[in-house]
């Protein structure tokens, strides 16, 4: 009986969780001229204005790269620190795990404003490396958390077996250790990618006239509730979903084994 | 077509903290023979293999391949194989990609890995399994590829750790034969480690018994068992009546507790030593006689195991062939020994 | 492996002390002008920002409680149930916590304004007569963070309710216990890991949120991150801004060290 109870107000929890995505569909395809509900009639016409407005596109354009380009400095970056981190033994190591896991720690706000500060002074405003370097130290840490997890469950004893037949260091790592991490790599870079594509506070400071697309949306959501802005946000949840699928499918989580 | 090789080990000497690991380990394994080096867990026995390997660098003592010094040479380029007790398989490559890899390693030219591969899978008749995954195949399966693995470059040495432990017992026999066959066609010098004394008496040419990082013995399989050297060798191997005492006269032993036993040994008279009579090696008469009553009894099939409890507080383990019916607790038996059956250390 | 292991880090850590912090601790010296405190005292001391800094805290406790509230037992449908509908469970959170937090606001906005989703059934349907102002106020505000940060008290409590041992509840209810006394004797008290990791994490992304009460306090509810957005890019008081900042900042650290204290070391998230 309370069991029951308790599978209705779950129900109704996730209900509320799931309104708002729901709600910006039917708005994006509405054909009345402004914000309306319930729409009158179906229409294209918001999606239409999203393709045809070239800032619309060049804001979502970069937003790629940069995610794109984040999540390959990410992994770049992170990967090795987090073999470093499981595996080798050095005085403070401790301490560069607290560092590397910071990011996540510190609000966002603060990092936003102090690096908007060093940017400023180095006419970085509006360069998309200096957005994607802030980035990257946003996505670090969950790159570092996703391959500490893969590589604690990693067993050693195939780089010993690789080893014993004939395999130099460098051999190991690319055609076993690496192979068999993918699962966690690919985690790794998509959440990467996907918290570089929906970032704000940082590319509100840093994007200037250059927008990414959430600077684009936080700007028009100020000025105008232009239905555009569902049509893009029907796009954007596309998009994460299809990340979710793609890690389900390719990927590893935190817990758990290789799908 | 390399040649197997000699192997020798000097000294060699490792600790972990405060233990000893290896404590002055010396052996030489022959050109083509199969050493097993047997000993119960903690006794140094994958440690010495380690250092064989190379992924473990003594403290002390060398390491030699046909002379060579290899002490200091890293894992890849001792050319050794090895399989271990759970195969370590590279989980994402077929098995014909897994016992490529080696030769991949050692630049051997396409065609020629392709026909090697196929060789080597044939040996250990796993021929048409190249494009199997590891998980697809059986336990069995899986470590014959990893043998196929580790001999395919035609190394100088083959080092087996515990390779069937988690096979059952059926497919592990098996396998034990199949290592033997394999090992004696190919003349290649092995190292096989185990703690299962069975498995030690079907492999070997040679046997090495290891203890707490040192060597109890050294010797051929009917030497361990049927002449150990010590307490602890005559008790890991096989089942064993071991009991202690001093040579009260040529050919005589009196035991702690006051029993004497007619003996064949040419120790002197005063020395003290230990005595051991395997439980298969009693028969109903001989030279020396015990009476007996039965305190446990089992029924193998194919034999009874008694435990008789005799006189002068000596307990005794006793294997007799099933002739009849089983003799029930209680009752009293006498079991005899002649003295060519008695080994004195 | 010594020294040798420490190499593969070192490019990382390069862009963090660049680009993370030398740039925070550079910023947050610029609170310390003239080598004063002034700019802390007037954080601190005046009213008006010292309401601001109640109001976010106020906020954030709210907002924690709420998700408390309504994520505990989705936590714990979801670690009792078939691995399908744990599964289905994961995509409904998981799916909410990925979507930009500006695609959710701006949903938000969509269903409470005025002329929004909620007034137009509640008007049509006669239930009122006035639209209710639920949007650029308080309430707004504090609905938008609620489903924003939900998702991230469900999972540390999901994790807390799996590692729970089936056998003590069987044996709880073997013994003839009621659902609800199992759940208020057992489950609770062993899973307040989970509920305290939760709550922390809530509190703490509360306190430094800005998207949400930016776009949903329609410039009545100034929290900490909206303050201090302000104070950088209108009145360019970059001393105040990081007086700020190193109040939130501390603030943040506390909080964690608190909870750190406090959890007892069973397991981590």
């Amino acid at each position: 009986m309370s069991r029951r109870l308790l599978v209705v107000a779950c129900g109704l929890i996730y209900f509320f969780l799931m309104l708002p995505l729901l709600v910006v569909f039917p708005i994006s395809l509405s054909s009345a001229p402004y914000m309306q509900f319930p729409p009158p009639g179906f229409s294209w016409q918001w999606y239409e204005r999203y393709l045809d407005d070239p800032q619309w596109i060049e804001a979502t354009w970069r937003s790629l790269y940069i995610g794109v380009s984040t999540a390959i400095l990410a992994l770049a970056l992170g990967v090795p620190l987090a073999f470093s981190l499981v595996r080798a033994k050095f005085r403070g190591r401790a301490v560069i795990e607290r560092l590397a896991l910071a990011p996540i720690i510190v609000p966002t706000i603060i990092l936003s404003v102090a690096v908007y500060g060093i940017f400023a002074k180095l006419k970085l405003i509006g360069a998309w490396y200096g957005l994607v370097v802030a980035h990257t130290v946003l996505a670090l840490p969950f790159v570092v958390l996703v391959m500490m997890a893969g590589l604690r469950d990693f067993d050693r004893g195939l780089e010993q077996a690789a080893e014993g037949l004939g395999a130099s260091r460098w051999q190991t790592l690319r055609r076993i250790t690496l192979p068999l991490l993918r699962p966690s790599l690919v985690s790794a870079g998509l959440l990467a990618f996907i918290s570089s594509f929906d970032e704000v506070v940082v590319a509100l400071f840093l994007a200037g006239a250059n927008m990414t697309l959430p600077k684009k949306m936080f700007d028009n959501i100020l000025m105008e509730i232009d239905p555009t802005i569902a049509a893009v946000s029907v796009i954007q949840i596309l998009l994460v979903s299809l990340v979710l699928v793609l890690i389900g499918r390719f990927g590893r989580g935190l817990s758990g084994s290789a799908r | 077509m390399q040649e197997s090789a000699e192997l020798r080990i000097e000294g060699a000497a490792k600790r972990f903290g405060e233990v000893a690991a290896l404590d002055g380990v010396s052996l030489q394994v022959a050109r083509g023979e199969l050493l097993t080096i047997l000993g119960p867990s903690g006794s140094g026995k994958t440690t010495l293999l380690k250092v064989v390997a190379g992924f473990e660098k003594p403290d002390a003592g060398s390491v030699k391949i046909d002379g060579v010094e290899i002490t200091a040479l890293p894992p890849a380029r001792r050319d050794i194989g090895m399989v271990f007790q759970n195969y370590a398989l590279f989980p994402h490559l077929t098995v014909e990609r897994n016992v490529a890899f080696p030769l991949e390693m050692r630049n051997v030219a396409k065609p020629e890995i392709v026909r090697r591969v196929a060789e080597a899978l044939a040996l250990v008749e796993l021929a048409g399994y190249e494009q199997r995954l590891p998980r697809q195949l059986s336990g069995g399966q899986q470590q014959r590829v990893a043998l196929a693995r580790a001999i395919v470059f035609n190394p100088r040495l083959l080092l087996l750790d515990e390779p069937f432990g988690a096979l059952d017992r059926k497919l592990r026999e098996t396998m034990q034969l199949e290592v033997r066959r394999l090992q004696r066609r190919l003349g290649l010098t092995t190292i096989f480690i185990t703690h299962d004394q069975e498995e030690a008496l079907v492999l070997s040419d040679r046997v090495a018994v290891m203890n707490k990082g040192t060597i109890q013995q050294i010797a051929t399989t009917t030497e361990i068992y049927e002449r150990p050297a010590n307490d602890f060798v005559a008790d890991f191997v096989g089942e064993s009546n071991i009991f202690h005492g001093t040579m009260s006269a040529p050919g005589e032993v009196t035991l702690e507790g006051g029993r004497t036993l007619k003996v064949r040994s040419d120790k002197s008279a005063g020395a003290k030593v230990g005595v051991l009579m395997r439980p298969e090696r009693f028969d109903t008469g001989g030279a020396n006689l015990f009476t007996g009553d039965v305190i446990e009894s089992v029924y193998l099939g194919t034999s009874f195991k008694l435990r008789l409890a005799c006189a002068g507080g000596l307990e005794l383990l006793v294997r007799q062939p099933a002739r009849g019916p089983l003799p029930a607790t209680g009752a009293r038996i006498e079991v005899g020994i002649d003295p060519e059956a008695i080994h004195v250390f | 492996m010594s020294m040798r292991g420490f190499w593969p880090a070192v490019p990382a850590l390069l862009l963090l002390f660049f680009f993370f912090l030398f740039p925070v601790v550079r910023m947050l010296g610029f609170s310390l002008e003239g080598g004063s405190f002034d700019w802390y005292a007037k954080a601190l001391g005046e009213g008006l920002y010292l309401r601001v800094f109640w109001n976010t805290f106020e906020i954030a406790l709210l907002v924690t409680f709420f998700c408390l509230l309504l994520g505990y037992p989705l936590g714990f449908l979801m670690a009792t149930t078939t691995p399908l509908w744990a599964t289905v469970g994961f995509i409904f959170v998981l799916l909410p916590l990925w979507t930009s937090v500006l695609v959710r606001t701006y949903a938000w906005m969509v269903l409470l304004g005025r002329n929004g989703v909620f007034n137009r059934l509640l008007i049509d349907a006669g239930i009122v007569e006035d639209p209710l102002p639920l949007l650029h106020n308080f309430t707004g505000v504090m609905i938008g963070m609620v489903h924003v940060l939900l998702p991230y008290m469900v999972l540390p409590v999901y994790g807390a309710v799996r590692r729970l041992d089936p056998a003590i509840v069987a044996a709880a209810e073997g013994l003839g216990a009621s659902s609800w006394r199992i759940f208020w004797r057992i489950y609770l008290p062993l899973t307040l890991n989970g509920i305290f990791a939760g709550a922390v994490i809530v509190f703490v992304l509360s306190l430094g949120f800005y998207i949400t009460p930016a776009l949903l306090g329609g410039g009545r509810v100034i929290m900490i991150a909206v303050l201090i957005e302000q104070q950088v890019r209108e009145t360019l008081n970059w001393p105040f801004a990081a007086a700020l900042s190193a109040v939130l900042l501390a603030f943040t650290f506390a909080v964690y060290a608190l909870a750190q204290r406090f959890t007892r070391p069973q397991e981590t998230a």
